[in-house]
Formats: C-alpha cells, structure tokens, sequence
C-alpha cells in the first residue's frame, strides 16, 4: 500500500498490535497492516494522532475500546490521553466473584508444567460437567467459567402472522400478479412466499439472595450467554429488590460483564420477596410488554419471606401474560429433594417446566428447554 | 472542485477546519478517522447511538468537498437490485411493442433489436452503480445494520473492487473510489469481514461545551442563555435520567428550534414541558422527565 516509516517505529508499532492481540481483540494481519499505512499518514509526531489512528483500524466495536485505551496506555507510556470519554470507572468485583487472572498465579498448581494442567482440565471437563456448582474450589470454578463459552442458547421462534417472500414454498398469488403487470402484462417468474418468523424475547430473573449466593456466579455467566448470543433476552435480578443487569451482561467480556452487573446490583446475598419481587417485574416491566408472549425463566429456591399467597397470586399473573414459565430450582437434581418449600408449592400450579440448575449439565438441558419453549 | 479523494485534505485539522465551515463540528478521533479515510481509500464505519450526526458526517463531507452525496437507505430484505442496477423492463417491453407497431413493411435484424433492448437509456443506475460511475463522490450507506447478511456480503465485494459487471453491458470500473461512510446503529454486530475493510469509530454523545458550540453554530438565532439551558439539562438527561432513550444532538437541535419557534428566550418547566415531544419519544421517557424538570431547572 503507501510506504511505512523504517524499521525500528514499525517494530515498535507491531508490537503494541499484538499486545492488543494479547489482550483479547481480534487483530490480523491485514488490520497490522492498515495500522501501519495509518500511522505513515498521521505521523509519530503527536501521540494523539497515533491513538486515533490506531483506534480506528485495529478496533471495531464499541466493547473493544476500554481494553485499546489501557493498553495504549501500558505502550506508549506515562499518563493517560486526554478526553477519551469512552474509559468506564473501574469497579472492584464483589468478593466471590474470582476473576481467572487470580486463580492462574496464586493456585496451587502454579509448580506444574503447563502440558500436565491442559491434559488433567481435559480430563476433568466432563467430571465438572456434572458437579454441582456450589460444592466447587476456586480453580474447578475458574476452570468452569471458561466453559460457558461453548454455550450457545438459541431464541425460542413463533410463526409470525405475516409472510415474507422466500424462494420456495407457497405461491404467492398477488405478488405474481404485480409482477406480471409491471411486465406490462408478460408472463414473469412465479413469486413464492412462507409464513415468517418471530423469535420469543427471553426473560432470566435471577434470585441473588442469600440461599442462592453459591450459585449466582454461575447464573449470572449463564445469563450472559444467553443477552450475548439470542439478543432480545432481558436479565433481572431478584432480592430484596429488582435489579434490570441486561446492559452490564451486553460487555462482550464475561469477567467485565459480571464486574459491571456486579456493580448494579444493590442486594446481592440479601433477603428475598420473591413474591413481592415479581409483582413488580410485572408492574414495572411484564405487564407493558415484556413478559407478553416470552419465555420466562426463574432461577430460584424457593425460600420466600413475603409469604406464599403473594407469591402464588404474581406466578399466576405472570403464567397468564407468558407463553412460558421455567422454574430453575438448583436443589431439583439432587437426591431426596422434594419440593415442600412454602413458596415452591405455591408457585408449583403455574409453572410449565420445572427443572434442575446446580451444574453445567443441567444448564445444557436448560438452554435445551428454553430453545424449543 | 475535482481535487482527488486523496488530495481532498492536508491533515486532521484541515478536516476540521474544511467541515467547519459547512456546520459540522469534528473532534480530533473524527477528523483523523476521515483524513485516514481520504488517504487510505478506506471507508468509514460510524457506530454510535441515533442522533450522533453519524449520516450528516456525510452530507456535510460531500458539501465540503464540493460533490454528490449519493445514499442508500438499507432496510430489512434489500436486495443487489435495489442498491446496484436494474432494468427497466417496462419501458423494455414498450419499445418491442412500438417496433412492431411501425415495423410492418421492413424487416429488422434481431440482433440489433436485441442490442437496443439492452441500452444505455433502459438500464436503472441505484446508488451503488451511480456512485461507481460518477465518482468522486460521497456514497453514504446509511444503517447498514438494518440490511440482511447476504446483502452486507455482497456489499464487501463490491466496497473491494469498486467495479460492477452488468453481463448486457461489461464492466464498469470507478476511476477513483468514491469516499465511502457506512453508518450502524448496534441493532445487529456486523460481520468481522466488513469491519475489516473500514475504519472503524464510535461516536459518543458529545460534550457539554461541544454540544453548546453545535447548538450556537447551527443555530445562531436562539439566544445564549437558552441554549446554555437547553443543552446543560440535555446533558443532565444522559447522564441521570435513566431514559429509555436518550435525547442525542439531533434532539438538542429539534427541542431549541422548537423552544425557538415559540420564542422562549429561556427555559421555565412550563415551557419546558409542553415542548418535550421534540426531544424525548417515549411516553414513560416523557413521564419521567417532567417529574424531575422543576428540580433540574432550579438547580
């Protein structure tokens, strides 16, 4: 393309694009290469133009941005660049939220070779597949955080009332017809169409409470699988209040992702009104649309302070506006469980599928569920 | 002006200063992005919330630089023939119809025929076809997120080569590629092969003094304090409001040309309340916003 500057700036250039690399945005090699031309045209002089330059050919979405300003940062040196608006403050997880970095330099298998741990986590996947999430170390949970990648929750579908135009499939009658005429009446290709689709929105609303504490890690990296891969799906969560984190589970990044609705959430190992709770999901939220016609998914216990009338009475209400409601319960698939919690009994009578969560299996069965609401 | 899109610009700031002149105030990560732009033959992808200015980037560019803006609305289900070429069959027909009409006596050859049936004047140019015959121009392909992945595929292809083969015709190749501004609005991530092609930028809602100097320039009528009052209180919406969606400059603009027009020369909550349809478009957005006017105006 034009001709870069000599070598040691474009050494120096390509380094800081595969640090990016290495801080997770995808950079190739065309990509280096525009970076490079770019910088040719702006200049090394002002810092500023190098940073403008870059951020527009080696990143390429809004969720790529933080990372680009804190490694331009590390790179180029002291202090950060004025006026880049797009850095978000830093918010510290809440304690059992263990971020990877910390498990990969302070565990204890820091001694081994790195050959031993792939094989003894491949191994050990499909053991942790089926463990319960709450009974696992900080490695084994570490480990299962990466995991979730390789889910990918498919939106529930509804045949529309309309019909869109398709290569195959009915004839359609009018459209031909149009065609023919605007051919000044020459007989056309005959115009075919099928009923169209609609995808169900999703609703996850996710007890944070205290009984559940252990599992709302795992839930809540669930939960960003879904608002990541079937975009309509809306996440709550439920303690003492009612908490909307579907724009903190939008941040591509699972760890960020959970930093930021870590962050939202006023309540986290509280008490719960599960009742009281989705009274107001349903008056807030459910009743002007969001619940209509969608898949609602709960994931709780079942230990309720506001009493199990309340609660019965909103499952109702909620039963009656959904296509689906799913009960997610983390002691379902465990031996002897018997649902005679107050409040599962009384929500029992409005619930379609009521189904395990402790492990990673049993979230493959969910997404399963969910998919053919 | 028939400068070439390379030349078009000296520098970032001659970008600045170029698009100043027509009202559209850049900051440095724009102007670099479209100097880069200019340079590299690259096209322009603006992602950014509705009401950035992401499309009157373009219109602006093309009327700095003196040329066409030519534009493609995307919409969900367009097709190559809507945004490449298509024949007018119509007028096709009509032309063999009046050949027979006064042909009777002589016999023509039907290959000529066939020849003018494929002519020139039959042939409908969309703007991607325009844009490769006319260029240098502005090709603005706005929301491009709307359109199916089939089309953003077939876009790729000819974003590459900048040349349309019509198989009646031949292939038609553009001199100089026209400057290019792909605008998304996020309803959909757009394929990683696209992105690679253009240059990349995010615009945010802008500051406070720069929305004030947006409003003032393209607005020098409205009085100081009401724009001041304007977009301080806009700025405060973002920022607190919690809406379902945010006012962006194009709502700043919309509500002062509306506060303007009935010659409020600042802001009281009466008046305030009674103009929020320009700015703000939802019912609960609206709700909301009128509950908190009267502490946002006094403080």
């Amino acid at each position: 393309m034009t001709n870069v500057p000599p070598a040691p700036p474009d050494e120096w250039l390509l380094g800081f694009a595969r640090a990016l690399r290495a801080a997770g945005l995808p950079i190739t090699a065309d990509r280096e290469r525009t970076f490079l031309a770019a910088v040719a045209q702006v200049g090394l002089g002002e810092r500023r133009d190098v940073y403008w330059a870059g951020r527009a050919t080696l990143t390429c979405s809004p969720a790529d941005l933080e990372r680009y300003d804190q490694v331009f940062t590390a790179w180029f040196t002291a202090g950060p660049i004025g006026q880049t608006r797009t850095v978000p403050p830093v918010h510290r997880p809440p304690a059992f939220q263990a971020s990877l970095e910390d498990d990969a330099t302070t565990g204890e298998g820091g001694t081994e070779g790195d050959d031993e741990v792939v094989r003894a986590r491949a191994s050990a996947q499909e053991l942790l597949r089926q463990r319960d999430v709450a009974a696992l170390d900080r490695i084994e949970r570490a480990q299962l955080a990466r995991m979730f990648e390789r889910l990918h929750p498919v939106c529930p579908v509804r045949p529309a009332r309309r019909h869109v135009t398709a290569r195959s499939g009915r004839v359609d009658g009018p459209a031909t017809l149009r065609e023919q005429l605007r051919r000044a009446g020459e007989p056309g290709p005959v115009r075919h169409h099928r009923r169209a689709l609609r995808t169900r929105r999703i609703v996850l609303l996710i007890d944070v409470s205290g009984s559940m504490s252990a599992y709302a890690d795992s839930l809540l990296r669930l939960a960003h699988r879904f608002v990541q891969t079937a975009p309509r799906t809306q996440v709550f969560t439920m303690g003492t209040r009612l908490t909307h984190v579907t724009r903190a589970l939008r941040e591509r990044d699972p760890d960020r992702a959970l930093v930021a609705a870590g962050a939202v959430v006023p309540d986290w190992s509280g008490g719960t009104r599960l009742g009281d709770v989705i009274g107001a999901f349903l008056d807030r939220w459910g009743r002007r649309g969001m619940a209509r016609g969608s898949v609602v998914v709960l994931f709780s216990d079942g230990w309720e302070r506001s009493g199990p009338e309340v609660l019965g009475e909103q499952m109702r209400r909620l039963r009656a506006l959904a296509h689906r409601v799913v009960w997610v319960n983390p002691h379902r698939g465990k031996v002897g469980y018997e649902p005679i919690q107050q409040g599962i009994v009384a929500a029992l009578p409005h619930i379609d599928d009521f189904v395990a969560g402790h492990s990673f299996a049993t979230f493959e069965e969910l997404i399963e569920v969910v998919s053919h609401a | 002006m028939l400068r070439s899109m390379e030349q078009a610009f000296t520098s970032p700031d001659d970008v600045t200063a170029t698009l100043a002149r027509t009202g559209y105030l850049a900051d440095d990560a724009l102007a670099t992005v479209t100097f880069l732009a200019t340079r590299l033959s690259r096209p322009i992808l603006l992602e950014g919330e509705p009401g950035t200015g992401k499309t009157s980037l373009a219109e602006s560019l093309a009327e700095a630089l003196g040329q066409k803006l030519i534009r493609l609305q995307c919409y969900e289900g367009i097709e190559a023939t809507q945004a490449l070429y298509d024949w007018d069959f119509p007028r096709q027909i009509l032309h063999l119809r009046a050949v027979e009409a006064i042909a009777g006596q002589e016999h023509r050859d039907p290959t000529q025929l066939e020849a003018e049936l494929f002519d020139e004047r039959f042939l409908l140019a969309r703007p991607v076809l325009q844009a490769v015959r006319e260029a240098p121009c502005v090709l603005l392909i706005d929301e491009i997120d709307r359109a199916d992945d089939e089309f953003e595929a077939f876009l790729l292809e000819v974003l590459s080569t900048w040349q349309v083969t019509i198989p009646e015709v031949g292939t038609i190749t553009a001199e100089r590629p026209p400057l290019v501004v792909l605008t998304s609005n996020r309803t959909r991530e757009l394929h990683d092969a696209l992105k690679r092609r253009c240059l990349y930028h995010w615009i945010d809602h802008p500051s406070l003094t720069r929305e004030l100097q947006i409003v003032r320039t393209r607005l020098p009528e409205i009085s100081e304090t009401l724009a001041a009052q304007v977009v301080g209180l806009v700025q405060r919406l973002r920022g607190e409001g919690e809406l379902i969606k945010p006012p962006g400059v194009a709502e700043t603009l919309d509500w002062s040309r509306a506060l303007e027009a009935l010659g409020a020369s600042s802001l009281d909550p009466e008046i305030a309340a009674a103009t929020l349809g320009a700015a703000v478009k939802y019912r609960e957005d609206g709700e909301r916003v009128r509950a908190m006017l009267d502490r946002f105006l006094a403080s």
